[in-house]
């Protein structure tokens, strides 16, 4: 305690909370650029037409996520235990910068063949393995700084970081794509040929900075104090996952909290922008507004979570925040179909019109005919359709089938859309903005970073990271019903609730000094 | 509460080896329909994944069942004895 004392004067908790936050949130940025450009990224280095590269694509996505991100937590968690937390999320800082800038400057695969799936792949594994290891690190470094009964409040600006990465990724790239030249369908063309790769580069300055003010910092006092006092633990992981008392609290803060965290947060913040741009036909542009509104009006729900925790405690807050995504993900989803429908409105025929272009298709005698019809409904929805197809020697110019569609909302109704996406942040923010502090409280300094970390991953790289690939699985499995994906999240939210409910405790850890 | 806490470990006991099964039987179904290398992986890295997950869980509602969480521990000292 007097260690404590003594660093804080060195070491002022808002400097603690600085240095944390601003290089887990860059973290972020990074692994969320790759999933954002992730169709970009495809056409740039797996081309769908070789199926050794489509299946390396398969696996960057699959592996990164749900396999090497628990795997980092490992790690990196017995790394921090046994090295210290300071040096610990400083290397997954650097591995995930240099990875991220790495991926930007990765030839493609016109240029280098199979070289450019397979550095990529690796990339993204180093990626995903230093996320493994940096949450639970950082969460831990504020925890351990911060004073008693402010542990939810001082903790809940970690929290914040996961979401603020996730909107800085999507300013960067609604920045980039709309800047590169005056006319906005060139840039848009400029940023899916070169300019997807400025976001990763980017990267690499956020790193230099986030670097330089954690070299600044000094160890957790926690840690130093279980240093200087040899208490450190041999075998981490041993202790972590084969001891019964610790292991039984590892096993309780998966099923009764971490796992019905992990699907609230993926489906306000990833499956919400799934569905309004693939079942709502939301144009690119507007679904990713939406979700920057959303997430910025939000986001001060974490610090405001966290400190109530302080006061009533972690349990029912996170309990509350999991129960009311339960009831309500049905009435909001079909709420944003309602929003964003076109069924039996009438378009009006003067400010309707057809578009068509015809481009040469290659090296042969045949053209491209685009069409692309733009409608605007009589609820102020404009729906445009943009059809493809290829004009042979001796056809009328028209293109057949269906195109893609996309909507755009009037603005009554993008506010409207904008409030949905809100609440479903708020409950993110429910469950998400006390947790770290309750994860650092159930367990014991000298293997609290391997403790916390593993389930922290599973629970929203496993079940969380899942969400967006079981909703849209159910959906093909049961056509028909738009909203069938939903029963994932409450599925799992609903047994983590009983669980939670039943077997974990709302104490407050007085003293996480033990 | 405590005599529902280990009736409950049944019902998670129980939980870990369905949903085994269900994710089994759907992997089958799903590859059978579209048997392409991409399914073949997505599915065999659920299964993997989840495997010691539905594992896990099998030890929660044992260790339920058994009343290991009863009563919680409220020191580092007692998750550190063992």
């Amino acid at each position: 305690m007097q260690l404590q004392q003594q660093d804080q004067a060195a070491n002022p908790i808002w400097k603690v909370i600085g240095a944390s936050s601003v290089g887990t949130l860059i973290e972020w940025y990074d692994f969320y650029i790759f999933g954002s450009l992730a169709p970009i990224i495809a056409a740039q280095f797996f081309p769908q037409t070789n199926p050794t590269a489509a299946l390396l694509a398969t696996l960057a996505t699959f592996a990164a996520g749900f396999i090497v991100r628990p795997f980092g937590a490992l790690v990196f968690g017995r790394l921090g235990d046994l090295v210290g937390r300071k040096y610990t999320f400083l290397l997954t800082l650097i591995l995930m910068g240099g990875s991220t800038f790495a991926i930007g400057l990765v030839p493609g695969y016109e240029r280098i063949g199979f070289a450019a799936p397979i550095i990529v792949l690796l990339l993204r594994l180093i990626q995903g393995l230093a996320l493994g290891g940096e949450y639970g690190g950082a969460a831990t470094y504020v925890a351990e700084h911060a004073p008693d009964g402010k542990r939810g409040y001082y903790t809940s600006w970690i929290q914040t970081t996961a979401t603020l990465g996730l909107l800085l990724s999507l300013g960067v790239i609604l920045g980039t794509r709309s800047s590169l030249d005056p006319d906005a369908t060139i840039s848009v063309q400029k940023f899916e040929e070169w300019g997807w790769r400025i976001p990763f580069l980017l990267s690499i300055l956020l790193v230099g900075v986030s670097v330089y003010i954690r070299l600044r910092m000094k160890e957790s006092p926690l840690f130093t104090e279980i240093k200087a006092s040899g208490k450190i633990s041999k075998n981490p992981l041993r202790e972590s996952f084969v001891h019964r008392a610790n292991l039984k609290m590892v096993l309780l803060a998966l099923f009764g909290m971490v796992m019905g965290q992990g699907v609230v947060w993926y489906t306000g913040q990833f499956y919400a922008q799934t569905f309004m741009e693939n079942v709502c036909r939301l144009d690119f542009g507007q679904t990713r507004t939406i979700l920057i509104w959303a997430i910025v009006l939000a986001t001060p729900g974490f610090i405001l979570f966290g400190w109530l925790s302080d006061r009533i405690g972690r349990k029912w807050i996170m309990l509350l925040g999991m129960f009311l995504a339960i009831i309500s993900y049905r009435p909001i989803y079909q709420q944003m179909l309602a929003i964003s429908d076109t069924k039996g409105m009438t378009a009006d025929p003067a400010r309707g019109r057809v578009d068509r272009t015809i481009l040469p298709a290659g090296n042969s005698d045949h053209s491209l005919v685009n069409v692309t019809t733009i409608a605007q409904f009589d609820n102020g929805i404009i729906e445009k359709e943009v059809r493809k197809d290829t004009l042979y020697l001796s056809e009328k110019p028209t293109a057949k089938g269906k195109g893609k569609i996309s909507r755009t909302l009037p603005s009554g109704r993008y506010w409207q859309m904008i409030g949905l996406v809100f609440i479903q942040i708020m409950f993110v923010t429910m469950v998400y903005g006390p947790i770290a502090a309750f994860l650092v409280e159930l367990f014991p300094t000298r293997i609290r970073y391997t403790s916390m970390s593993l389930p922290y991953h599973i629970g929203n790289g496993v079940f969380g990271g899942l969400t967006p690939f079981i909703a849209l699985l159910l959906t093909t499995i049961r056509q028909g019903d738009p909203l069938v994906g939903l029963w994932y999240p409450i599925g799992v939210a609903t047994v983590c609730l009983i669980i939670g409910t039943l077997y974990v405790s709302n104490r407050i850890d007085p003293n996480v000094n033990d | 509460m405590n005599t529902l806490k280990r009736l409950a470990g049944w019902i998670w006991m129980a939980l870990a080896p369905a949903a085994v099964w269900l994710l089994a039987n759907t992997a089958h179904s799903e590859i059978a329909r579209n048997p392409t290398m991409d399914t073949r992986i997505q599915w065999t890295v659920f299964i993997l994944v989840f495997i010691p997950i539905a594992f896990g869980l099998l030890l929660f509602g044992w260790f339920a069942w058994k009343g290991e969480y009863d009563r919680l521990p409220e020191s580092s000292a007692e998750v550190a004895e063992d």
